[in-house]
């Protein structure tokens, strides 16, 4: 073989013999959904852990070292989130993976990070399976179960004795919080007069709501993600359904209401926080955040925030980033003050923590109340 | 009654929208024999070109929705859909018109991927809200009506029906009354013997795809003032289920589209609507659907409207 063509041959040995740019920095690896239908929960998890990071560079970094953020945006599409975190492990050697909102993009994930042995941190997805995965995966939110039973609850104190739910077969979320509710509503008292379904992507609901709207329930429960949700209401009010319609954390989403309109006025949805509360920690944040961002934040970006923080934490308690150790420091996180609560995170690896009720209303979120684990 | 009559008109209403895409996939197989897969998101380009219409349309009325607006955004995008399908054909069809049908076929592939990668690159992956054009309501059905005043429909659903209906009888006539629709159904039969005649055969195969193409482009606004959230991506459903539609009725025969559009919206929206007294999961509707497909085309062939071709020795 000729000297000149074994050149690329060398070269590509070279390149590859040069060490890794930032041998100094901790790398953390982050896959959310920065595009696509659910872009909104990606984009706003994204600022609140870049804030996070940037805010623990600013003071030093952990453990003596900058803090590297990886960010791979996974589109929306189910299938990218297995690629990119296969990408980020294999790869760029990150120490720990932060990330999805989406309970489905989460499960996608979970296994391979399980098999990895790098532990995965979900700012917030709240289907139960996701912990169950293994013990390498947690989460910074509460689960469905109990979002589940606080709107069932929520439902029953205002008198809405008949439910129906209109479900997305396409999202675990989505499924695991309808059954939730349905288990709470139906134990507590309640009746489901009619169960609904769809898939993510849909644009038409008529015939559902039609068959919902013969049903006559008192509320309609919603368990779904914010881009079909503001549909379902705006079609809801147009075919005469004038019942209060019920929801959970997945109608968090910059859309929301700019393609609702009116239509979600008087509704619930069950959240992890309230940009209207009054403590010091959370205004504080929204404060930072607005400030950087130049909008408040949103719930997904409080989880993203908080998710960052129980690592550092973690990192700080454990005082290295090698496996186990680090998985053991944060499953032993204890109390840890976030923006969206006392964080604790228990033997399944969930964190117990309080819901918040918002109602729509002006334009905008309010709070109701907040209920205790 | 009344729900089943709900159902009825709602499946109508979507259906109207697969038969007007499925027009335009039937009309270009009917004359060229070849199926134009770019068709569905030719439908996508149309919604686009109405969103990026609307906001100037709309100055004129103040902000506020006018029938005579939403004309203009129709035809606008109309005629935008049918320029864009006469380049297409022109830059990507007509230099294979002499290969293998595999080699068009492939070719048509990879123009709708192109298609919707450029959309999502030049308008942005997101979902976009689609403004009322209309002032879409609902109708109230008169009281001596007896008890169908409990229908709700809404003026966009009578929109499509009616715009549906129109296009159907023009396209009819144009097919059937015009000289170019003469030398379409000419060529159809064949091409050698229809240039013989003195036919300039790619000035009507421009036409033909133009045609369709614009029809497409009309689905596509009637489909985003129903249902005001559109995307780079939404022309990929109703595209498959236009095809099948083209295909249930006949691929050729255009009320064999129509009626295939119909169907389809109809049991569509009836397997979801019922799902629990079907005990058929609403889930299922798309494979109901093709289910129903399969179940015809075994003993239909041809479609339900097609004619068989017989090959003569």
């Amino acid at each position: 073989m000729r000297i000149a063509s074994l050149l690329p041959f060398f070269a590509t040995l070279a390149l590859g013999a040069v060490p890794g740019l930032a041998q100094d920095q901790i790398k953390v690896g982050e896959f959310a959904s920065l595009s696509g239908g659910s872009a909104s929960f990606g984009q706003s998890t994204h600022n609140g852990t870049a804030l996070a990071i940037e805010e623990i560079n600013a003071a030093g970094g952990l453990l003596g070292r900058k803090i590297d953020l990886i960010s791979e945006d996974d589109r929306s599409l189910s299938g990218e989130p297995a690629t990119i975190v296969h990408k980020l492990i294999s790869e760029d050697n990150v120490v720990a993976v932060l990330g999805e909102i989406a309970s489905s993009k989460s499960l996608e994930a979970a296994p391979i990070c399980q098999e990895n042995h790098i532990p995965m941190i979900s700012p917030g997805s709240t289907n139960a399976k996701v912990t169950q995965v293994g013990d390498y995966i947690f989460r910074a939110c509460f689960i469905d179960p109990f979002q589940g039973k606080v709107m069932a609850k929520f439902a029953l104190s205002r008198g809405w004795k008949n439910a129906a739910i209109l479900k997305d077969v396409k999202q675990d979320y989505s499924i695991g919080l309808a059954d939730a509710f349905q288990q709470s509503y139906t134990a507590a008292g309640g009746t489901v007069v009619k169960v609904q379904e769809y898939t993510t992507g849909d644009k038409d609901f008529r015939a559902q709501l039609t068959s919902i709207k013969a049903s006559h329930p008192d509320a309609i429960f919603i368990p779904g993600y914010y881009g079909e949700v503001a549909l379902i209401a705006r079609q809801a009010r147009q075919f005469g359904i004038k019942v209060p319609l019920l929801g959970g954390d997945g109608w968090v989403g910059e859309s929301l209401l700019k393609v609702a309109g009116h239509s979600l006025d008087g509704c619930f949805f069950s959240n992890h926080y309230s940009q209207d509360d009054p403590s010091p920690v959370i205004q504080n944040f929204v404060k930072t955040y607005a400030a950087k961002y130049g909008e408040k934040p949103d719930a997904m970006a409080a989880l993203g925030y908080d998710s960052a923080k129980i690592l550092a934490d973690a990192i700080t308690r454990a005082g290295t980033t090698d496996e186990p150790k680090l998985r053991d420091a944060i499953a032993a996180t204890k109390d840890f003050k976030g923006v969206t609560g006392d964080i604790s995170l228990d033997a399944d690896r969930n964190a117990t923590k309080a819901a918040v009720i918002l109602t729509i209303a002006d334009g905008g979120f309010q709070f109701v109340q907040r209920v205790a684990p | 009654m009344i729900e089943f009559l709900q159902q009825l008109i709602n499946g109508l209403s979507l259906g109207a929208i697969y038969a007007l895409i499925a027009l335009g996939y039937t009309m270009v197989y009917g004359v060229l024999r070849f199926i134009n897969f770019a068709h569905g998101d030719v439908f996508m380009i149309g919604a686009f070109a109405g969103l990026y219409v609307a906001p100037a349309v709309l100055k004129f009325s103040n902000g506020n929705p006018s029938w005579t607006g939403a004309f203009v955004v129709l035809v606008v995008a109309m005629i935008v859909c049918a320029i864009l399908g006469i380049i297409i054909e022109k830059l990507a069809y007509r230099p294979l018109r002499n290969r293998p049908r595999l080699t068009v076929l492939i070719t048509a592939i990879g123009v709708s991927i192109f298609l919707e990668n450029f959309g999502q690159y030049a308008f942005g992956v997101d979902p976009r809200s689609f403004p009322d054009l209309i002032g879409d309501h609902a109708i109230t059905i008169p009281a001596w009506c007896g008890r169908l005043t409990d229908l709700t429909i809404m003026v966009s659903q009578v929109l499509v029906f009616a715009v549906t209906l129109f296009l159907l009888i023009a396209l009819r006539f144009i097919v059937t009354k015009t000289k170019l629709g003469t030398a379409m159904r000419a060529l159809s039969v064949n091409p050698v013997a229809t240039s013989l005649m003195g036919v300039n055969n790619d000035v009507v195969i421009s036409f033909t795809f133009g045609l369709g193409s614009a029809l497409a482009g009309a689905a596509g606004i009637l489909i985003s003032i129903q249902q005001p959230s559109i995307d780079p991506l939404m022309g990929l459903q109703p595209g498959i289920k236009a095809f099948v539609a083209a295909v249930l009725g006949g691929i050729g025969n255009i009320p064999g589209a129509a009626l295939g559009g119909i169907l389809i919206g109809v049991i569509e929206t009836l397997v979801v609507g019922y799902s629990d007294r079907l005990h058929i999961p609403p889930g299922y509707r798309d494979a109901v659907a093709f289910l129903l497909l399969i179940l015809i085309l075994l003993f239909k062939p041809n479609g339900l409207l097609g004619r068989v071709e017989r090959e003569k020795v």
